[in-house]
Parts: structure tokens; C-alpha cells; sequence
């Protein structure tokens, strides 16, 4: 009977090296190869949300208009544009060369299919708001109005025009967003729902989707109609999905990554000590903050507690070093380098801390509460180990400067969105905000009355009717002045407490060439190339 | 019991409107009441439909699965042979060796297995292997050639090993210890030999009983070594599901997974016949 044994344990073997085979011919040519940290939910365009999906969306597909490296504003599959004086109307010329991967040419009307499939209820789509300002869109969002009705035509095959309810000076950056990439008819045709598949997406940008293990690796391949093909440089792009940072860390380490989608947290000093120049950190268009629930005590209607917990944090100290990865210490709303908008900052900005500190004290004692009588408060946080050691340091000088007990309270982060939704147990939670696109505005909407993403649930005639008067401005300056009065009334109300803002943080192998920091931490694989000694590496 | 979990699959900071929000639940059936939806779930399965994903809104979980199980499989087989060949090997040598050096250095060593939990082992040997000496690929998909699977392999076997010594030993002590076994060596058979044909079958009963644990050891340890190599097996989908909420893909993975435990239980049951003349079935 040993036989059964041997045939049990060749039984074990063959199935692994039956599972294991696989023949892959080696990648000739220049493949770039990229961590990021989960796969995208969705590469149709209009289903996807996440950063992740954005960022292979847009080596796939490609809008009207989109970003050099260094984050400007370029002409894309426009090549150039016109704007009514009332700043209601866009009209987009498109290029004559623009194809897509099966050699068709990319016509208005794609774009036009592609706009309309957006704010198509049955789409689902997450973005559908995204062209908000557009002639009926909102109507159509919410089953009013037929998708036709849109705001959008194709007077000819080469020309799209964009009619919008009130002008959006933000408007040409909206249209680089993989959401309002075009749609090639026989995606749905042929394919339904399903047309996002390996084999079967169309692209009009620089790249094809040759291939996708879910929870492993996307591979994308040179498309040969892309209109600019002759100046993409990478003759591939790999996404590897890494979810650890720390596992991220290793490949590249080893060599198999040329850049990382972040760093590990910890031990930051001893990474730019041991990577220098390839560790590329820049700011980037998000905050991190606490908010109040507005909606309940006791913070309901006490902007003196609220102020005095907001001034009895030193925001410098956690920045330095609590998350010391050059993050800036956040006295306002909107991050700085948001273009043409200068962020309105706290009161107590320019005050040294112990005058901070006195102030808040004041504040603290003015709500009624003292030594014999301390607040005593919950604060929430998603679990991560940064949110655990602000939050930890923040308990720490609540109670040292004003005496304040606070409870921590650590929640799985679908489980946090769920309570910060109901608005019933949350008192102080931990959220964050990441802009859309370059402008304030897709900042202070988070607050508006009606807005989903308004978690503390903040509500201010004033706040409402500046940021209306802004929309409905054509002129810049002007516009910009109502944005940032809006944002000092706001601050004014404390309704939440800004804590830094975030930076792009990526390790950038020196054998890449073309990288740019920008606000939008957009890299698009088209502006990079490998050194000639990284070419025909499998 | 997996929408008691507070959130939803389509929750985010980047909140719906409320328009797009009712258009998604009614394209999934969420926002239909639960018994109704459990029904729709129970037809699908019937059929061999086991739904769309949620979070991989391009495939369907049959799909997911499909992809992930021959994975997992290879894996799983590649890790439980290691850990019975080395495992078995070892302990015969140790049980041979009672009270030896060598004894006592693989008693230690499987004590060091069992103990170190693998999330703390396998960074260490990637880095050690992959990123220090560069022998083998630190991430999964960095290569397509059998390298990549030396380390995971190794790191999914290596408690088992560890256990499967020890009763190897234990049992083999005790079996070398019996009447038969004294007859064998009083003929005159070689040590080697009487191991080969009279110890080893009878010794193997303990370890063939733990082979269902230890197959369902190596599923749970199999989700470690996937995240830590980035390895698209079951075991990550699984709480990568539980985590994002895709109820679909949890309710799948739970009913492949009942499915496959039903069945290597009896193949256990069947083995333990063909090993064990004393158990046969009629």
C-alpha cells in the first residue's frame, strides 16, 4: 500500500505544476512598472470612482483637454477652444488625428454618447454630477429629463459644443476627468455593460488594456492609433495591485517596482536618508481634519467649545512629527496651490501658541466647562496607525491645555462612514477631503447645505448665498473674492478642525525620466520613459 | 448576517447624490427587502450564478473564484506536500534519533515554527531572499516563472512542518516501540527498511487525522501569504469582500469554501480506509 502513498503525494505535485505552467513571452521594449495599492472597481469610465481607477483611466482614454507634468492645463483630443463672452458657451475643435485602439477616428458625437451615458440615471455613475453646471444635467441626473436633453451637441464631427447653465471658470479642468471621456459606440453595442475587459476596451489615449488579474496586475501596451504615439516613449505600463505599503516598499526595493503608489509611514527620516533624490514628495490637493457633528450637543450651537478645542491644538507639532512627512500644518480649508485662489486662514493663525492656548482656555470656560466640570468627548477614527497617533496626540494636548477627557474610538472605515452618515453617536471624527479638480470650489462644496460629503452637517445662509453669488460670476477676480470670503465665514464657524494637508509621497526610480510633482499627483504614463538600460527587462 | 456589518458596498467619503445612490441600489437589488433578496441569491446559485461583484464591477464572482481557486489549489497542494515530506522526514529522523542532538535541534526548530506567526517570518525572508540577495521575486506579479512560488510555498508550509514533525515523532516513537516492530528487527531487516514497510503506514494514521485541519490551517494561513505577497487567491478576495462590503463575492467564497471542505473530508474518509485495513467500509 506505500503506492497509494507515492500516488497521494504525486497526486499533490502534478496539481502544483500543472496550476504553475504558464508561457508568457517576455515583454521586449520599454514596460514601466507602477505600484498601485488596489485594482480599479471599474475601468469603464463611468463606473469607476476611486484615485486608482483614475489614474489607468488615464492611460487608457484621454478628454478634451488634460495635464502636462507639471500640472497645466493642455489641449488633448482638442486641440484648441472657444468661449462665449457670457462664458456660457465652449466650443471644442477636435484634433483631425484622433483615432481610436481599432483605428477608427474619434468623432464629437463619441464624446457627445460618452457625456450623455454619464448623467444617464441607469449608469449609476458617480461622477454623473461631475457636469452639474451643464444645460439640464441635474434634471437628468434625478429621471426629470431624457439624457438627449443634455446640454451638449455635435454640430459636426469635429466639433463639440458645451452649453452650461452659469459659467464655471473651472470647467476645462472638469474635462480632463476620465469621466467625460468619450465612448465608442460598439463598446455597448457589442459588449453591454461588459465592455471593460481585456480584449475588448476600446482606447483613445496612449495605452491598450492587454490584460488584468484581478487582486494582481493590469498590463497596458502601446496603442498604435493614439494621435501622439510618436512621442510616447514607454512602450508599456504594468499596475501592480501591492496592497501593504510595506510589501510596496520591498519591490522596489528588489528592483521589480520603478515607482510606488506611497511610502510606509513609519521611519520617514530613515527613507530619505536611504533613497534621497528618489523619494518624491510634494503637496497635494487634500486635508485631513476633524469634524464636528453639528446636528447634536455639544457641539450644537457652541462655536466658543468648538474654537477653543480647534486653538488647543498644535497643528505644527503634529505635522513635525507626529506625521513628519513635510505635510503642512492646515489654517485653512483650501490647500495652497489651488490655482488663482489664495486660502483665508484661521483667526488665530498668527498668534504664537501660548496665546493660542490662553485663548482657548477662555473660550472653554465661556461654554461652561472647567476642571471641576471637564467636556468629556468621543473621537472617532478610521484604524490606521497615523489616524491613531494624531488622534492619541490630540487627546494628550485637549487634556493638557484645557483639561478635556476624550475617548478614543477606533472603527473600521466602512463602519465610521456608516455612523458619520447617521450623524447619531459621532461627536469629533477623523475625515479627509481630496479635490476633484484645480479649483477651490471642489473644496468648499464638501460644506455646502446640501451636499452628501458635508459630514458635519454645517448649514450658513451666508456661506450658501456667497458661494451661489460666485457661481453665477464670469469674472475671475470677482468670483475668487466671494470664494474666499465664503471660506472666512465658514472658518469663523468652526465646524471642523483642519489639521494638515496631505502630500504625494512616491519613490521614483532613477532609471524614470519625465516625472513632474504636481498638485494633482497626475502622471500620466505617456510624459515618462526608461533609461536605455531598463529596455527588454522581462 | 452580512448586511448586519454596518455599510454598504458603494459607501465613500465621496458621497452619492441621493439620484445616483437610489439608481445603483436598484441596479443591484439592494433596495429590495432582505428575504427577497436572499431568494433572488438562492436562484442564481441553483443555476451556477453566483451574482456580480460589487467591487470588481467588470466580473462576476464565478469569475473571480475561477481565477483565484487554481491558485489557492496550487499553492495549497505545493505547501501541504512540502510540509508532509519535510514534515514526516524529519520527524522519523527525530523519533530515530531520540534524545540526540538532533532530536533535540528539530524539536527546537518545529517549537520556532509553530510559535513565530507567519506575518512576522515572511517579510523577513522576503527581505532577506529578495531584496537582499535578489534569489527570488519579492511580489507575485513581478515575474510569471515557478520562482515566485518558492517563498509563499515555503512560508505556507513551514507551520505545518513544524507540527506534522512533532507527530511524526510521537507517533513514530510509539510505534517503533511495538511487538511487530521487535519481530521485524529480531529477522534481521535493516532499521531503514523496517521503517519503509512496517513503521511508516502505522505511523502516518495521527498525521493523516490532521490533514483536514491542517488543510483548513493552510486556507486561513493561505490569506496572510496572499497579502503579503500580492497573490490573487481566494483567501484575499475573501477579506478584501469582507472589507469592501461585496456581499456577493463573501456569500460566494463562504459557499465554494463549505462546498470544498464537504468534500476533502471525504477524501480523508476514503484515504483512512485504503491506509488502515482495520477500517474498511462495506
Amino acid at each position: 500500500m506505500k503506492s497509494s502513498w507515492l500516488l497521494l503525494l504525486f497526486a499533490f505535485l502534478s496539481v502544483g505544476a500543472v496550476t504553475g505552467c504558464s508561457t508568457d513571452a517576455p515583454d521586449s521594449g520599454s514596460v514601466l512598472q507602477r505600484g498601485i495599492p488596489t485594482d480599479p472597481e471599474s475601468l469603464d469610465h463611468h463606473k469607476a470612482r476611486s484615485t486608482q481607477a483614475a489614474e489607468v483611466l488615464r492611460d487608457l482614454g484621454e478628454g478634451l483637454l488634460a495635464y502636462s507634468s507639471s500640472g497645466e492645463l493642455v489641449p488633448a483630443a482638442a486641440e484648441r477652444w472657444d468661449v462665449s463672452a457670457d462664458g456660457l458657451t465652449y466650443t471644442f475643435h477636435l484634433r483631425s488625428e484622433v483615432r481610436w485602439s481599432n483605428g477608427d477616428p474619434v468623432t464629437a458625437e463619441h464624446f457627445v454618447s460618452g457625456l450623455r451615458r454619464l448623467v444617464t440615471p441607469a449608469t449609476g455613475a458617480f461622477y454623473a454630477n461631475m457636469l452639474a453646471a451643464v444645460v439640464n444635467a441635474p434634471e437628468i441626473v434625478s429621471g426629470t429629463l431624457s439624457p438627449e436633453s443634455l446640454g451638449v451637441e455635435a454640430p459636426d464631427d469635429r466639433t463639440v459644443v458645451l452649453k452650461l447653465a452659469r459659467p464655471t471658470p473651472y470647467l476645462l479642468s472638469l474635462l480632463t476627468h476620465p469621466s467625460t471621456f468619450p465612448l465608442h459606440p460598439s463598446s455597448i453595442e457589442e459588449h453591454g455593460d461588459g465592455f471593460a475587459r481585456p480584449g475588448k476596451l476600446l482606447s483613445n489615449g496612449p495605452y491598450v488594456l492587454n490584460a488584468w488579474v484581478p487582486g494582481s496586475v493590469l498590463e497596458l501596451r502601446r496603442n498604435q492609433h493614439y494621435w501622439n504615439n510618436a512621442h510616447t516613449a514607454l512602450d508599456g505600463v504594468n499596475y501592480h495591485v501591492v496592497v501593504q505599503d510595506a510589501a510596496e516598499l520591498n519591490r522596489y526595493r528588489a528592483g521589480e517596482l520603478h515607482i510606488t503608489s506611497t511610502v510606509p509611514p513609519d521611519n520617514f527620516s530613515e527613507l530619505k536618508a536611504q533613497f534621497g533624490g528618489e523619494l518624491r514628495v510634494a503637496p497635494y490637493l487634500g486635508i485631513y481634519y476633524y469634524g464636528f457633528n453639528l446636528s447634536k450637543p455639544p457641539f450644537k450651537d457652541n462655536p466658543e467649545l468648538r474654537q477653543a478645542l480647534s486653538m488647543a491644538i498644535d497643528r505644527e507639532q503634529l505635522a513635525a512629527k507626529v506625521t513628519g512627512r513635510g505635510e503642512a500644518p492646515a489654517f485653512s480649508w483650501v490647500p495652497p496651490g489651488v490655482e488663482s485662489y489664495e486660502p483665508t486662514v484661521l483667526s488665530f493663525a498668527p498668534l504664537a501658541r501660548e496665546e493660542r492656548e490662553t485663548l482657548a482656555r477662555r473660550l472653554y470656560k465661556e461654554a461652561g466647562y472647567s476642571d471641576a466640570n471637564p467636556l468629556e468627548v468621543e473621537l472617532r477614527y478610521n484604524t490606521s496607525d497615523t489616524n491613531k497617533k494624531i488622534a492619541v496626540a490630540v487627546q494628550a494636548m485637549w487634556n493638557d491645555v484645557l483639561g478635556v477627557q476624550t475617548t478614543l474610538i477606533n472603527e473600521e472605515f466602512q463602519v465610521l462612514l456608516s455612523n458619520m452618515r447617521d450623524a447619531e453617536v459621532t461627536q469629533v471624527f477623523r475625515s479627509s477631503w481630496m479635490g476633484d479638480y484645480n479649483d477651490a470650489f471642489t473644496f468648499l462644496s464638501v460644506l455646502q447645505a446640501g451636499s452628501a460629503a458635508n459630514m458635519p452637517r454645517y448649514s450658513n445662509d451666508e456661506y450658501e448665498s456667497l458661494l451661489e453669488r460666485a457661481a453665477n460670476q464670469v469674472d475671475a477676480e470677482r468670483r475668487r473674492l466671494y470664494l474666499e470670503e465664503a471660506e472666512r465665514v465658514m472658518l469663523a464657524d468652526h465646524p471642523v478642525i483642519p489639521m494638515y494637508f496631505y502630500v504625494s509621497k512616491h519613490l521614483v526610480s532613477p532609471k524614470v525620466s519625465g516625472w513632474g510633482d504636481n498638485v494633482l499627483d497626475y502622471h500620466y504614463s505617456q510624459h515618462l520613459s526608461l533609461s536605455a538600460s531598463e529596455r527588454a527587462r522581462d | 448576517m452580512v448586511h448586519a456589518a454596518p455599510g454598504g458596498p458603494f459607501d465613500d467619503e465621496r458621497a452619492l447624490p441621493a439620484d445616483v445612490e437610489a439608481n445603483i441600489a436598484r441596479a443591484y437589488h439592494l433596495d429590495e427587502p432582505l428575504p427577497k433578496q436572499f431568494i433572488r441569491y438562492l436562484t442564481g446559485l441553483v443555476q451556477g450564478d453566483l451574482g456580480p461583484s460589487y467591487r470588481y464591477r467588470d466580473y462576476t464572482v464565478s469569475e473571480l473564484i475561477g481565477a483565484a481557486f487554481p491558485l489557492s489549489l496550487q499553492l495549497g497542494a505545493l505547501a501541504m506536500a512540502l510540509a508532509v515530506v519535510v514534515g514526516v522526514g524529519a520527524g522519523t529522523v527525530a523519533a530515530l534519533k531520540q534524545d540526540t542532538y538532533l532530536d533535540r535541534l528539530v524539536m527546537a526548530g518545529s517549537m520556532t515554527g509553530i510559535s513565530i506567526p507567519v506575518f512576522v517570518f515572511a517579510p523577513v525572508l522576503v527581505l532577506l531572499l529578495a531584496v537582499k540577495l535578489q534569489w527570488l521575486p519579492a511580489g507575485w506579479s513581478s515575474t510569471t516563472g515557478a520562482s515566485r512560488l518558492v517563498l509563499p510555498v515555503i512560508t505556507l508550509a513551514l507551520p505545518q512542518i513544524a507540527y506534522i514533525a512533532r507527530l511524526t515523532r510521537a507517533s513514530m516513537i510509539d510505534v517503533l516501540g511495538r511487538d511487530f516492530i521487535r519481530t521485524a528487527r529480531a529477522q534481521g531487516l535493516g532499521t531503514m527498511t523496517v521503517v519503509r514497510l512496517h513503521a511508516l503506514k502505522p505511523a502516518m494514521l495521527p498525521v493523516l487525522s490532521y490533514m483536514g485541519p491542517a488543510i483548513a490551517a493552510i486556507l486561513t494561513g493561505s490569506v496572510v501569504v496572499e497579502e503579503i505577497f500580492g497573490i490573487p487567491g481566494l483567501g484575499q478576495f475573501f477579506v478584501r469582500g469582507a472589507l469592501n462590503r461585496d456581499y456577493t463575492l463573501v456569500l460566494g467564497i463562504v459557499v465554494f469554501y463549505a462546498a470544498l471542505i464537504v468534500f476533502l473530508n471525504l477524501i480523508v474518509d476514503v484515504l483512512y480506509g485504503a491506509i488502515d485495513p482495520r477500517v474498511r467500509y462495506r
